[in-house]
């Protein structure tokens, strides 16, 4: 850790980042998609709302929230999607053949920790 | 994206129905986005050709690039746009493109189960059934039997993994190159993609093996 903070003193990781510009999630964390029903514009389809997925991918870069878009308000609110993988047997408990997936890429505010 | 033809009297009608309601609309945005001077008439038109300019042979050269050229296809896996960019394909519209390679493993299918959301940049315009509610609740609830209903069947121990694109993102399949075509052109191996194979409904396939059977 004290190697870390030396390392970090000739460096521009002294840099402050804003609230957002870091992912909050890593790839292979296991995440669960909010069950909300906001009032305007958002592209969270109903069928993943509250299941179960792992993060696949972090997209690069940061994308506006598109719900914040939808009222013309779009400053300081960008933040990362994730690919998120999502078996089809989470989405529909009698499909054959388990392998099979979704992939689908859900905004950092739709997403939680479980 | 029509532009109708009420304001060119002497164009002759293509059809005699009154306009619909979304119609009427999207013309009376347009006329108040026009006369409000936020846009001009040759933008629309302009945007018009930018997406008339697009098609799937686009999308076949990029495949048949893919297939020859080992260093090209995993740019193109790494980031699509960027390699998609060295064709001159321009990304107008503001996406990324994800490619998905199609592997002994994992066959791919793309779907915008919200809308419309597809390749343009190198498609063109997705067909009428990709739009329709049948194909994009379908693909995700059961994959395999809407396959076969494109004549695609699909073993149980390949995984079909369905891609939704619902954000910035949008995706390309990467289809398997067939089987007999290691002497093939890049040309010739363009012509063996087809726009259904870069959504996943089908496989690329040798064109003489349908012939011969029939």
């Amino acid at each position: 850790m004290k190697e870390a903070i030396r390392d970090r003193q000739h460096s521009s990781e002294d840099i402050v980042k804003a609230f957002g510009e870091e992912p909050m999630f890593d790839i292979g964390d296991e995440v669960i998609v909010s069950v909300r029903y906001p009032i305007g514009h958002f592209r969270v389809p109903n069928y993943v709302r509250g299941k179960r997925g792992i993060v696949e991918a972090v997209i690069k870069p940061t994308a506006i929230n598109n719900e914040e878009e939808g009222y013309g308000r779009n400053a300081g609110k960008r933040r990362h999607y994730y690919r998120v993988a999502i078996a089809m047997t989470e989405l529909w408990p009698q499909y054959v053949p388990p392998g099979d997936g979704l992939r689908i890429e859900i905004f950092e505010t739709w997403l939680e920790r479980r | 994206m029509e532009l109708h033809g009420h304001d060119h009297a002497s164009e002759p009608q293509a059809h005699d129905e009154a306009p619909g309601y979304y119609e009427v609309m999207e013309t009376a945005l347009r006329e108040l986005l026009v006369e409000k001077k936020l846009i001009d008439p040759a933008e629309i038109r302009r945007q018009i050709e930018v997406l008339d300019s697009r098609n799937p042979a686009l999308g076949a050269k990029i495949v048949a690039r893919a297939w020859v050229d080992p260093g090209f296809r995993s740019r193109l896996l790494a980031d699509g746009r960027k390699a998609c960019e060295e064709f001159g394909i321009t990304f107008y519209d503001d996406t990324g493109l994800i490619v998905l390679e199609n592997t002994a493993e994992v066959h791919n299918l793309i779907v915008c189960t919200l809308c419309s959301c597809y390749p343009r940049p190198v498609l063109g315009l997705p067909p009428d059934w990709y739009k329709q509610k049948p194909y994009r609740a379908r693909a995700v609830k059961e994959p395999r039997a809407l396959l076969a209903e494109f004549g695609t069947h699909i073993q149980d121990s390949v995984e079909i993994r369905v891609s939704d694109s619902t954000a910035m993102l949008r995706y390309l399949v990467l289809p398997l190159r067939p089987a007999g075509t290691e002497n093939f052109s890049e040309e010739q191996l363009a012509s063996l993609v087809t726009r259904d194979a870069m959504i996943g409904v089908v496989t690329a396939e040798l064109p003489e093996t349908k012939e011969i059977m029939q």
